[in-house]
């Protein structure tokens, strides 16, 4: 039993990390429907600016808010440089444009920090408490990390004007630019919050999976999952999917270990864990591609 | 993607150019054949081409097929796939078990692995259907990110030997003829290469081709006029796998050596730049795009080596930098590839009448 619930709780708390990944992938997607395949390499990016800040000598707390500014700046840049451009080309031309972006930070943080694998120090203070041997302090870190995160741009999106702004480019951009919000630049901003949010699960997750160029392609996967889970057109759908999708995981591998205890016969394990990933994309693509919580978009003829 | 495809079919001309009318091979692209089955001839009994060099040509080769492969899927039927690196990787795993576990002859097992990929993308295919534009890359990323982990999995190691891969022994030339093993395996890729894109040339001509291209440009139409898009989107799918495949598997030869881990992600990629690079809908930018990715898989280190000592950057650039770099660019500049670039460039400047 305590097993299985260690098994939830790390769940949870790999679950908040995809949850990130996935609300960053939706919101580029609601308002431009482009996906962004270079999003995990650009938390991975992020995550490194943050590891050479604290090893220049900052402290964790300054280096967070420098790297989620430094990525915020990135994402803008992208948008208004590469991406503007590309408004109206051939999805072709789009996707392309995200691989070449994807190879261009994977190959640059292996030029600059070398692909040897390092730790990454957990932020969060090292505390014992009751339950300890079921969630370790830097899991609950996550999901409070996560959680805050969320609820952050929740606020931001429900509550203050340029939020609002930023809903209505997303939703109907020539009613918004009618009613003169300026939707290039509300774009621009949705992709450096997208990078922002990005960058919180780069920098969370590293302390799990250490620091090398290669740490983000799985979890990609599993933010991508995730998305789809709860629908991409959803942001809150994303983030249900996200927790999902963690929670899921861990349970495949639990079971596929309590059958080989019972039987003797290995089925699925943590080798498979990407395996089991493609097989939740496409069985969620295949039998509701809207998801869980996305609405059907119909196509007028 | 639509777009730019009928501006250009449109573009091409008078009705001499509508790809249904067959047109034949061009004199000169024969003489380049045969000028290329005899370089082991001429060059190799001269010493004027070192083996290096016959296998760095039947890699170029190789990778020609599989651009050839994706081009048919993306380029002629409009759906893009990120993780063609899986089919090739079928291909050549199929190659490598049945000749290090059944001793097959490694001819024999060119055609099994064909097949064998045929299913497994007609398969892939099937579901992937439904799936339009994003979801699809999507998918197919996903693939491209599962399959190293995947042919590791566990059941699969007494024929995969997991990680560790499997070593397979190059062919000697039949008859005793006097060719060294990389040159008579350079011949034979060539005369398959030959054969792939002849093939795929009439396919491309025929009501096949028109229908995968109807589909690639108005899919409502094409339902419309009844051709039934299903079936062929999963069977386009199937023969691209099939000729990714096929390269695959000849991959497996020349190399002597398959393993999971060089099937990557990084493959599928340099197979879409591959692509992207040669023209994403036209046969002769296969032959361009599979000499890039080669060249660039040799001589990217060298090249990034010499940027950063000639511009003196404080970091050592890598190979992929290149790649995305060209990627982005080329998307701004010549989006139709190489050869498309080439051919509008031509259309501009040839005499008019």
């Amino acid at each position: 039993m305590e097993q299985l619930l260690q098994q939830v709780a790390s769940g949870l708390a790999n679950g908040a990390i995809y949850a990130l990944l996935a609300l960053a992938l939706v919101m580029i997607f609601v308002s431009t429907n482009h996906i962004n395949f270079a999003q995990g390499e650009m938390a991975m990016f992020s995550a490194f600016v943050c590891w050479q800040l604290l090893n220049w000598g900052y402290s964790f707390w300054v280096a967070l808010p420098a790297t989620m500014l430094f990525s915020f700046t990135i994402g803008v840049l992208i948008e208004r440089i590469i991406l503007r451009p590309l408004h109206t080309a051939p999805l072709l031309s789009v996707v392309v444009v995200f691989i070449g972006l994807l190879a261009i930070f994977h190959s640059l943080a292996g030029a600059i920090w070398t692909h040897t694998v390092k730790p990454f120090p957990s932020p969060f203070p090292d505390f014992s408490f009751v339950h300890s041997g079921i969630i370790g302090p830097h899991q609950i870190g996550m999901i409070i990390g996560a959680v805050g995160m969320l609820g952050l741009l929740f606020c931001s999106f429900r509550f203050t004007p340029l939020g609002l702004a930023m809903r209505a480019a997303a939703l109907n951009a020539t009613s918004a630019r009618l009613v003169g919000i300026n939707v290039d630049w509300m774009l621009a901003l949705g992709w450096g919050l997208a990078a922002t949010v990005g960058s919180v699960a780069g920098v969370l997750v590293a302390p799990v999976v250490y620091l090398e160029p290669n740490m983000m392609a799985g979890i990609l996967l599993y933010g991508f999952a995730g998305a789809l889970v709860g629908g991409i057109s959803s942001p809150g759908g994303a983030v249900a999917g996200g927790f999902i999708v963690g929670v899921l995981e861990n349970m495949v591998a639990y079971l596929g270990n309590m059958l080989e205890r019972a039987t003797g016969f290995y089925l699925i394990g943590n080798g498979e864990k990407l395996t089991v990933a493609l097989i939740i994309v496409i069985t969620v693509l295949t039998l509701k591609p809207s998801g869980l919580f996305g609405h059907v978009t119909v196509k007028r003829v | 993607m639509a777009t730019t495809m009928t501006t250009e079919t449109r573009a091409a001309g008078g009705p001499a150019a509508l790809p249904g009318l067959r047109r034949p091979i061009p004199k000169w692209i024969w003489l380049g054949i045969i000028f290329a089955a005899l370089l082991p001839l001429i060059g190799g009994q001269t010493g004027l081409i070192s083996n290096f060099y016959f296998l760095q040509l039947s890699l170029m080769i190789v990778y020609s097929i599989a651009v050839l492969g994706l081009n048919l899927l993306t380029g002629f039927n409009g759906q893009i796939s990120l993780g063609h690196g899986a089919f090739f990787a079928v291909g050549a795993y199929v190659t490598a078990i049945l000749i290090d576990r059944y001793e097959m002859h490694y001819l024999a097992t060119l055609p099994l692995a064909m097949i064998a990929c045929f299913i497994v993308g007609y398969l892939f295919g099937r579901p992937a259907l439904r799936l339009e534009g994003h979801y699809l890359a999507l998918a197919t990323f996903a693939l491209a990110i599962a399959v190293p982990q995947f042919l590791k999995y566990r059941h699969f190691e007494p024929l995969t030997h997991g990680v560790q891969g499997i070593n397979i022994f190059k062919p000697d030339p039949p008859f005793g003829l006097p060719l060294s093993p990389d040159q008579w395996l350079y011949l034979v890729v060539l005369a398959c290469a030959v054969v792939m894109f002849i093939v795929a040339r009439n396919i491309v001509q025929s009501r096949m081709g028109r229908a995968m291209m109807a589909i690639r440009d108005q899919p409502l139409a094409a339902d419309t006029m009844g051709i039934n898009s299903a079936r062929t989107k999963s069977i386009t799918f199937g023969i691209s796998a099939l000729y990714v495949g096929l390269a695959g598997a000849l991959h497996a030869i020349i190399f002597e050596f398959v393993s999971p881990d060089s099937f990557r992600f990084e493959l599928s990629i340099a197979m879409l730049v591959g692509a992207v690079i040669g023209g994403i809908a036209t046969l002769s930018g296969a032959v361009i795009g599979g000499f890039f990715v080669q060249f660039i898989e040799k001589y990217a280190d060298a090249l990034t080596k010499w940027i950063t000592s000639t511009v003196h950057l404080p970091i050592h650039l890598e190979p992929w930098t290149i790649y995305g770099i060209v990627l982005i660019v080329l998307m701004y500049t010549m989006p139709m590839g190489i050869a498309g670039g080439l051919a509008s460039l031509w259309r501009k400047i040839r005499p008019p009448g």
